[in-house]
């Protein structure tokens, strides 16, 4: 039982933590059919941001808060420099232009900072154990935890009772019947970005707690398993993302705990099978959008 | 119309792939004609990076959706072409894992005879998982295939027997020549040509633009959309065995995002709807990316060498090149999103080099032609 309740709660966490990430790729989805490659790459910005920031004497939560900050900056200026010119061409051009900004981010990072990981200044409770009864969980697992609940929940109450969540949610449904009564595209657009950035600072937190490290590509794990939720949860949907979000966490940590490791060194392999397989039989994920929209 | 107008117009279509090879033949004999070691090798590359652009054009200009995966393909090419080239004393050496009573590891065969059937497997692969991936459509479509590349390098880097996982593997004889690289690069063009002109690559242009409409006059969509694949899928396989018979040594990595988004790169700034921009795109982004390099070298020098000049520029210069090809790419979505050639065939201009200049615009992009905003 033991094992369980800590298989349960690591699960809940990591789940919580992909549910942010497939999230911060929808929310942009729903709204303007970008899959947005370069999503990975405002995870790097925080995590840079972490090692910036963290040089300075300002608590780590300052620290924190200035990176997440970072990555909205870097969202918002990702979608007017390179995504709202090319805003109505067809998904595939957005895909690719998407795939290039990642690639430039890069490589930037890589020419201007290193190409080596770097370890930014992290708060301890990255590291330590906590005993709950006779079970030792990591702090980072529950904080992790209450954090994207948090998060989660903020989100619900941002996109339920504001006018600008109104409108997101609004334009993720049908976006030219959101302008035609009045809503102006740039600031939906622009705020879907935002939402997405501060999702990816988020994560990045988290992320680069656990793996204590940050580098130009430190970003792609993310955005793969963020596709992966996304696809399995149904891109078309924010309860989709939250709910491939925590089947995949559920999923990662019963492979990482009971299968054979021989058989885990295809463990990514298998992950993405599955997204193959899920977009075959069921292309739209497993939460149906409520108003079915002809695939484009 | 009469029948000498038709002949004309026959003989301009047929001036693209002439003025194409053409083009690369006269970059070959320059190259030659320079008699730079380190530059020839430059240019064989630039020759097997060409072929997978036109491979890729064959399926992405005429079907208009989007791959990422190619490169998966192009690494089954490279070691499916190594499983046969190799000699069994050259596999005790290169893929040292491979059981020593397998059919496989007692194969020896010619070099054309390996690539081709490195290009065969990947064919067949190809062509497998193609059947199931046609039914989707735009993003969904790149996604997968994007997932199908992860699956392939992770399958790979695991997989010792076949390719030795995530270390390199050695020793393999370098067969690929700047003229052999040329050659398959221009068979490449009169492929991917000829494919575009025949009655399936006017089908499939005609279902890219109005997948409904094509299929009102009986055009079956998936079925040449997956012809096309396949067509694509063997060329980049065979790509790779051109490629691995020139580099000699690789591993898995080899076969990744970075190289997806050179080729990638190459078509979309060239302008994916023709073989000329698949042509036009893999030299320009080529010789640029070389030149760049090049600097960047000349500038990491004089940083090391501590002239006051290195010390003007506080990092290393590394991923300069990519940034540059990155920027560029993003302008031509931006800017014109059909590519350099804007979409069209380099042709003969009829009625003299005046008639350039009035030949009619051709919307074009990557997608349908034409979609209503929404």
């Amino acid at each position: 039982v033991d094992q369980l309740i800590q298989y349960v709660i690591s699960a809940l966490s990591l789940g919580g933590l992909y549910a942010l990430m497939a999230l911060g790729l929808v929310i942009v989805y729903g709204i303007l059919r970008l899959v947005n490659f370069a999503y990975g790459e405002l995870i790097m910005v925080a995590g840079y941001g972490l090692l910036l920031f963290g040089r300075s004497p300002l608590p780590w939560i300052i620290v924190a808060i200035l990176s997440v900050i970072a990555a909205v900056i870097a969202g918002v200026g990702m979608e007017r420099i390179a995504f709202r010119p090319v805003r109505n061409t067809s998904p595939t051009t957005m895909l690719i232009t998407s795939f290039a900004v990642s690639n430039l981010l890069q490589n930037i990072a890589l020419l201007t900072i290193s190409p080596r990981p770097r370890a930014p200044r992290l708060p301890d409770l990255f590291i330590k154990n906590v005993e709950i009864g006779n079970v030792s969980v990591k702090i980072v697992d529950v904080v992790g935890l209450v954090v994207s609940l948090f998060a989660l929940g903020v989100l619900t109450v941002f996109l339920r009772r504001t006018i600008i969540g109104l409108s997101l949610r609004a334009a993720a449904d049908d976006f030219t019947m959101t302008r035609l009564v009045g809503v102006r595209a740039n600031r939906v657009i622009a705020a879907a970005f935002a939402v997405s950035g501060f999702m990816a600072g988020i994560v990045a937190l988290f992320w680069i707690g656990r793996t204590g490290q940050v580098w130009p590509a430190v970003g792609l794990q993310p955005v793969l398993i963020a596709f992966i939720a996304s696809v399995v949860g149904g891109m078309e949907t924010l309860k989709g993302a939250v709910l491939g979000g925590y089947v995949l966490g559920f999923l990662t940590m019963g492979l990482q705990t009971w299968l054979p490791q021989g058989v885990n060194n295809y463990r990514d392999a298998v992950m993405f099978g599955i997204v193959i397989i899920v977009l075959l039989i069921r292309p739209q994920g497993l939460v149906r959008p409520l108003y079915s929209r002809e695939a484009r | 119309v009469t029948a000498s107008s038709v002949s004309a117009n026959l003989l301009r279509r047929l001036s693209t792939p002439v003025i194409l090879i053409g083009l690369m033949a006269l970059i070959g004999l320059l190259t030659r004609a320079r008699g730079d070691v380190v530059f020839e090798r430059v240019v064989t590359v630039m020759f097997i990076d060409l072929l997978l652009a036109v491979a890729l054009q064959m399926f992405m200009g005429n079907s208009g959706l989007g791959s990422f995966g190619q490169y998966a393909f192009v690494a089954v090419g490279a070691y499916g072409s190594i499983w046969f080239s190799l000699t069994q004393k050259q596999k005790r050496v290169a893929l040292p894992d491979m059981p020593k009573d397998w059919w496989l590891y007692q194969q020896h065969q010619g070099f054309v005879v390996s690539i081709v059937l490195g290009a065969l497997i990947a064919t067949a692969l190809g062509a497998a998982i193609g059947a199931a991936f046609i039914r989707l459509r735009g993003a969904s479509f790149t996604i997968a295939t994007f997932a199908f590349l992860i699956v392939v390098n992770r399958v790979a880097l695991q997989w010792q027997e076949v390719t030795r996982g995530a270390r390199t593997v050695l020793g393999i004889p370098k067969y690929t020549g700047l003229w052999t690289a040329f050659i398959w690069a221009a068979v490449a063009v009169a492929v991917a040509f000829a494919f575009k002109e025949s009655s399936i690559g006017l089908k499939l242009r005609a279902s890219r633009e109005d997948e409904d409409a094509a299929a009102s006059l009986g055009i079956n969509a998936s079925l040449v959309r997956w012809l096309a694949w396949v067509l694509s899928v063997f060329f980049s396989g065979l790509g790779g065995g051109l490629w691995a018979h020139f580099i000699q040594t690789f591993s898995p990595n080899n076969f990744y995002i970075h190289e997806t988004f050179l080729i990638v790169a190459m078509l979309i700034i060239g302008g994916p709807r023709s073989v000329s921009g698949a042509v036009v795109g893999a030299i320009a982004v080529a010789l640029t990316s070389e030149e760049l390099r090049q600097l960047e070298n000349w500038v990491n020098i004089q940083r090391s060498t501590e002239t006051s000049f290195g010390r003007l520029i506080p990092f290393q210069l590394v991923g300069f090149t990519e940034i540059v090809v990155a920027v560029a790419m993003i302008v031509v979505l931006i800017v014109r999103p059909s590519g350099l050639t804007g979409g069209r065939e380099i042709v003969w201009p009829a009625g003299g080099p005046r008639r350039w200049r009035q030949r009619r615009r051709v919307p074009a992009e990557i997608g349908p032609s034409a979609e209503p905003s929404s």
